[in-house]
C-alpha cells in the first residue's frame, strides 16, 4: 500500500470509529457547551479583551480534553497489529488529519454557541474565523504530538498539561493578537506577520512529528 | 595540561570580568548610571543558557539514533545547568529592571517568553520524573526536547521582535552592534559571554561525571 492509501484507511478507520461510538465527539461537545454556559452565568457580560481570551481559553482546555485520549483507546495489541501493516508516519499523520477535523468540528459549534450566548460585535468576521480555524489546526497538530509522547507515558492527565502547555503559550499568544485584531476590525494587513508566524509553527510542528514519531512508536 | 585549558580559560576570563566589569569605567549616561554593568552579567547568563539547550537538543538527537546512555546523561545535565543559568538571568534583569524601569517584571514579551521558556524545560525535567524505566524515559525526553527546541527559538527570537519591547534588538530597537557600547565596555562583554559560556560547559562535564559514576556504580550492584 502506497503512504496516501495507508493514510486514506487510517483516517477512515478513526472516523468510523468515532461513528460507531459516538462518544468523543458527544462529550466533547456537551463540555465547550457546559463550559460556556458556565462562564456566561460567571460573567453575563463582558467587554472584548475579556469576550477574546475567555473564547480561547475555553477552547484551549476542551481541545486538550479531546486530543488527550486520541492515543490511548486503543489496545496496545492493536497497535501492534497496525504497526506490521502500515509506516509509523501513516499512523501519525492521519491522526494528525483526524484530530484537525474533530478540532474544526468542535471549535466551530463552540464559536458558535460562544457568540449566540455571549453577544460581542465582530469588526471583521471573516478574519475572526480564519483566526478560529487556525487555531483549532495548531491545537491538533501539538497536542497530538504531546499526546503520543504523554501516552507512552501512562500517567496521562497531569502530563499531558505539563507538556503542552509550555509549547502552546507561543501560539495562543499570537492567536488573541490576530483575533483580537480581527475583532477591532483592523486592516487586515496588520495581521499578515501572524498568519505566517502561525503557518510557519504549524509546518515546523508537522514535520518534526513525522520525523520524531517512528522513535515513540518502536517501543 | 593539554585537555582542560579550557578550563582555567574560562575561570580567567570570568575572574576578568568581574574585577573589570565592577571597577572599569563606564559611560554616565542618564537613569543607567552605573547600572549599566549589569550588561556583564546578566546577557551572558542567556547567551550561556541558549548554548546548553543546544548542546542538550544535539545530544538527544544523538541519543536518539546511538542509544547510548551517556548521550542522554549529557543532555539532561546540559538542561540542568541550563536551567540555573535562565533563573540568574531572569534575577539579575528583575534586580535591573526595578532600579531602572521601576518595576521588577514590566510586561515585556521577552521576559515572558524566558519564562514560558523555563517552563519548557521544567516540562522537561518533570517528564523524566514520570518515568522510571530507563530507556524509555531517555528516549520520550530525547523526543520531547528536541520537539520543544524550535517552538522555543521563536517563542525567544521571532515573537519579541512582533511586538514592541523595552529589550535592544526588538520592536524597532537597535541591536547591540547599533548601541554606542564603548571601547572599554566591548573589551568586558566580549570575554564574559564567552567566559561564562566555558563555565557553563565545565560544569556540565562535572556533572555528567559523576552522574556517569553513579550509573555504572548501580550497574556493578545489581
Amino acid at each position: 500500500m502506497s503512504f496516501l492509501t495507508q493514510v486514506r484507511y487510517l483516517v477512515y478507520k478513526e472516523m468510523l470509529l468515532e461513528w460507531r461510538s459516538k462518544y468523543a465527539l458527544n462529550s466533547i461537545l456537551l463540555y465547550v457547551v457546559s463550559t460556556v454556559f458556565v462562564c456566561y452565568q460567571a460573567f453575563r457580560s463582558v467587554d472584548g479583551v475579556v469576550w477574546n481570551a475567555l473564547f480561547w481559553i475555553i477552547l484551549l482546555f476542551a481541545s486538550i480534553n479531546a486530543i488527550s485520549k486520541s492515543f490511548v483507546q486503543e489496545s496496545k495489541g492493536r497497535q501492534l497489529y497496525y504497526y506490521t501493516l502500515v509506516s509509523p508516519h501513516a499512523v501519525i499523520f492521519s491522526k494528525i488529519i483526524y484530530n484537525v477535523v474533530l478540532m474544526l468540528v468542535l471549535s466551530l459549534v463552540a464559536f458558535f454557541f460562544y457568540s449566540v450566548v455571549f453577544r460581542n460585535p465582530l469588526g471583521d468576521p471573516l478574519f475572526y474565523f480564519i483566526a478560529v480555524v487556525l487555531g483549532s489546526i495548531s491545537f491538533a497538530t501539538v497536542f497530538t504530538m504531546i499526546s503520543g509522547i504523554s501516552a507512552k507515558a501512562n500517567n496521562n492527565g497531569t502530563l499531558m498539561a505539563i507538556l503542552s502547555f509550555p509549547v502552546i503559550i507561543p501560539l495562543l499568544i499570537v492567536l488573541i493578537k490576530f483575533s483580537k485584531n480581527a475583532m477591532d476590525g483592523l486592516d487586515r494587513s496588520v495581521s499578515y506577520d501572524e498568519i505566517f508566524v502561525l503557518v510557519a509553527i504549524n509546518a515546523i510542528v508537522i514535520s518534526v512529528s513525522l520525523l520524531l514519531f517512528p522513535y515513540i512508536w518502536r517501543d | 595540561m593539554k585537555s582542560y585549558w579550557w578550563k582555567f580559560l574560562g575561570a580567567a576570563i570570568v575572574l576578568y570580568t568581574i574585577i573589570a566589569g565592577l571597577l572599569g569605567s563606564v559611560p554616565a549616561l542618564p537613569i543607567l548610571h552605573e547600572s549599566i554593568r549589569v550588561v556583564y552579567f546578566h546577557v551572558p547568563m542567556w547567551f550561556a543558557m541558549l548554548l546548553m539547550y543546544l548542546i542538550s537538543v544535539v545530544y538527544s538527537i544523538r541519543y536518539l539514533s546511538s542509544g547510548k546512555p551517556e548521550d542522554d546523561f549529557v543532555a539532561v545535565e546540559s538542561v540542568n545547568v541550563g536551567v540555573v543559568f535562565c533563573v540568574f538571568g531572569l534575577l539579575s534583569g528583575m534586580l535591573w529592571a526595578n532600579i531602572t524601569w521601576g518595576d521588577p517584571w514590566p510586561n515585556d514579551p521577552k521576559l515572558n517568553s524566558s519564562a514560558i521558556a523555563s517552563l519548557m524545560y521544567l516540562a522537561y525535567l518533570v517528564l523524566r520524573n514520570a518515568l522510571d524505566e530507563e530507556q524509555k524515559r531517555g528516549k520520550l525526553a530525547a523526543i520531547y526536547n528536541i520537539f520543544a527546541f524550535p517552538i522555543m527559538l521563536v517563542l525567544l527570537f521571532i515573537l519579541p521582535r512582533l511586538t514592541d519591547s523595552l529589550h535592544p534588538g526588538n520592536g524597532g530597537n537597535p541591536g547591540f552592534s547599533g548601541y554606542d557600547m564603548t571601547g572599554s565596555m566591548k573589551w568586558v562583554f566580549r570575554p564574559a559571554a564567552l567566559g561564562w559560556m566555558l563555565i557553563g560547559v565545565w560544569i556540565m562535564t562535572l556533572r555528567y561525571r559523576i552522574r556517569k559514576l553513579e550509573y555504572l556504580e548501580n550497574e556493578h550492584t545489581q
